[in-house]
């Protein structure tokens, strides 16, 4: 399924919400990077996302929301990550698609790696994505 | 890797290499048992059939 079918079967499920804001994350192509890898641990990666998605629920005004990441290895360019959130209003959805990536950056249980011209390098959150992170505490 | 339980803390440090037993020492290391990470990973105490995940550093989505 492509992203674009996702959106529209996530929007059609919900024809009575005024919007849906949606993001989607892709591989950079700076630092000379070829590829990107990303690993889970299902009993672990699953839970959390599943716990995220009923926090925003709770936490905004939402129809639905929708979280979708991709594992295995990507090339600069492919998308890694889809996060969508319908609502009756534009600012709980912008929010709530806010809130998901700010969590699902440097607070979800994948662990990822990058090759560029010398090899494999383990990625850890950088420290904006903590201070974006700590925006919603 | 199979071991027989019980298995914790202490036992743990000795039945892996001496490299993973330092690493697993590092703070940014966590451990889970059957999907549950641990909030004090040396309270480990796992039984003949638990699964128990030595997770590194975390990178996020």
């Amino acid at each position: 399924m492509s992203i674009g079918e996702a959106l529209a079967a996530f929007n059609a499920s919900y024809p009575d919400a005024g919007g849906t804001a949606s993001f989607v994350g892709k591989v950079r192509s700076d630092d000379d990077v070829k590829a990107l890898e990303l690993t889970h641990y299902e009993p672990l990666t699953l839970p959390g996302m599943e716990e995220l998605a009923q926090a925003a629920l709770e936490r905004f005004e939402l129809a639905g929301v929708l979280v979708w990441h991709r594992v295995g290895i990507m090339t600069p360019g492919q998308p890694i990550v889809l996060v969508a959130a319908a609502s009756a209003h534009r600012r709980e959805a912008f929010d709530a698609v806010d809130f998901l990536m700010d969590h699902l950056k440097s607070a979800s249980w994948f662990w990822k790696r990058e090759r560029r011209d010398d090899g494999w390098h383990w990625i850890e959150p950088r420290d904006q994505d903590r201070r974006d992170l700590a925006r919603w505490k | 890797m199979q071991v027989e339980g019980t298995l914790d803390w202490d036992r743990l440090l000795r039945t892996v290499s001496p490299q993973v037993a330092a690493q697993l020492r590092e703070e940014r290391v966590n451990i889970a048992c059957n999907g549950r990470v641990l909030a004090d990973k040396t309270a480990l105490l796992a039984e003949d059939g638990d699964e128990v995940a030595l997770l590194p550093p975390v990178s996020g989505g």
